[in-house]
């Protein structure tokens, strides 16, 4: 009812404007702002703070099917870089396997979804990319990653001819913004989405030789 | 070695049939299985529960609702679902079908909207209003969709829309534009339609109410957008919320000439 009374108030602002000044263009990003607060409530893990935009998520909003200005776009792939850790120990690579279930799974971060934990949490892989040979049912919202690592020259993950790739990929899933400001994937990394160890066994699905998405 | 590099050839060439045999007999079975669906949609016994709530008197003042006004003058049905959503001077608001009907439900017939808006889907009045929504967006079928953009509040409610479709946000920082944004994409085996422009007859916005053969559910525009939020990672919308109206109008509007096929069958 709140909500109804602001779209019914913000279309008197809007008729009262339009006659004081022939029609002047409204306050769009003022309304839109009270719109979405007035619309939304808590559910579960899912919190109306959600709504909060950060400056790169208000910049590529604002540009829709577009992209923000090249300053704006550099600013938010340097903050984006900055924000990467590197794996503690140093190892980037964990088990495929485990890298292939956390693909298949889409689950995470819903409001019926029990906790926000990055172990409840999926990789949602597939609803976007290939993935692997086998499995048919991917998406196509992101590019393939069949032959992920293969395509790219790697054979020994562990070389340092293969660490460029790696820190890249590293980066990639850590803070997608790094490279693309207004990338469409989640920032698995920075947002805590999915802790270091699942990160790792990502890695291994994209880049260990013998995992499907290279060797099949 | 030519036999070996024959031999080596014919096992190549029959993985790659193998592997296009795999990919035909999986999509070849997915259209069967649509096809099979589409003998016989089960939303027609939502529409015949909806005309049948529609002509019963019902509620505190028991009333039907014979004289709900849908945009059209009162008792108007045919044609009034695809000018939906649009401005009502008696409210003063901009209305998608599922919003008028809680106005009609309390004004003929005394019913607490605010209680309907709080009550889940499928349960109460919000299963009725799936009967109603499935009989009343039939008697559209095979028009095309053609809302109002004269009043100043079916323009800002449009601008909005748009707006809030490319509003990024959320641990996953998804937009509605981030599925439905561009042309041919799927997620998993599942096609996205492009809700930034028409998508064509029966597509998208031109496709709800639908009846959904996995959960046996009947869903309005209001429960597919709540998905839609749920799977966005957004907090929940409230129901007939405005952003769930101005979205309806952004669709709606981009699907201008598009032929209405709801109740759809879907998956």
């Amino acid at each position: 009812m709140k909500a109804q009374r602001t779209l019914a108030m913000a279309t008197v602002a809007a008729i009262t404007a339009g006659c004081a000044s022939m029609a002047p263009t409204p306050d769009y990003t003022a309304l839109l702002q009270q719109m979405m607060n007035g619309s939304f409530r808590d559910e579960g893990i899912a919190k109306t703070e959600r709504l909060k935009q950060d400056a790169a998520n208000a910049a590529c909003s604002e540009a829709q099917t577009g992209t923000p200005p090249d300053a704006v776009a550099d600013t938010i792939r340097q903050d984006a870089l900055q924000s990467v850790r590197m794996p503690k120990d140093g190892k980037f690579l964990g088990d495929w396997r485990e890298g292939e279930k956390l693909a298949q799974n889409g689950r995470g971060m819903t409001w019926t979804d029990k906790t926000a934990e990055p172990r409840d949490n999926g990789g949602n892989c597939l609803n976007c990319h290939q993935v692997t040979k086998e499995e048919i049912a991917y998406g196509t919202i992101g590019p393939s990653l069949y032959h992920y690592g293969k395509d790219r020259g790697v054979t020994d993950p562990q070389s340092e001819l293969s660490r460029p790739i790696v820190e890249y990929t590293w980066t990639k899933i850590f803070n997608s913004r790094a490279y693309n400001a207004c990338s469409g994937m989640p920032r698995f990394g920075h947002l805590g989405l999915m802790d270091e160890t699942q990160m790792k066994h990502l890695m291994a699905l994209l880049l260990d030789p013998q995992s499907p998405v290279n060797s099949h | 070695m030519r036999k070996l590099c024959t031999l080596i050839a014919m096992a190549v060439a029959a993985l790659a049939t193998a592997a296009v045999a795999q990919q035909k007999s999986a999509s070849d079975a997915i259209a069967e299985y649509r096809a099979m669906l589409a003998d016989g949609n089960p939303a027609e016994l939502f529409e015949a529960k909806g005309e049948d709530l529609w002509k019963q008197k019902r509620g505190p003042k028991k009333a039907s609702l014979e004289q709900c006004n849908l945009g059209k003058g009162a008792g108007v049905v045919k044609g009034a679902f695809v000018e939906l959503p649009r401005w009502f001077a008696d409210t003063g608001r901009v209305q998608d079908l599922e919003s008028r009907l809680l106005t009609c439900m309390e004004t003929l017939q005394g019913f607490d909207s605010k209680a309907i808006i709080q009550t889940p889907f499928g349960k109460g009045e919000q299963a009725n209003i799936e009967g109603l929504v499935a009989w009343i967006s039939a008697q559209s079928r095979g028009l095309r969709f053609n809302l109002s953009q004269t009043h100043v509040a079916e323009t800002t409610a449009f601008e909005l829309g748009k707006r809030a479709f490319f509003y990024r946000a959320g641990p996953y920082d998804f937009s509605c534009a981030s599925c439905h944004g561009q042309e041919g994409k799927r997620i998993r085996l599942q096609d996205l339609p492009d809700l930034t422009k028409n998508p064509g007859d029966g597509v998208g916005f031109a496709a709800w109410p639908a009846y959904r053969v996995s959960s046996g559910e009947l869903w309005g525009m209001q429960r597919r957008l709540n998905d839609c939020f749920r799977q966005q990672r957004f907090p929940y919308p409230g129901y007939t919320s405005d952003v769930t109206i101005a979205l309806g109008v952004y669709m709606g509007v981009n699907a201008r000439g598009a032929e209405s096929i709801a109740p759809a069958l879907k998956r």
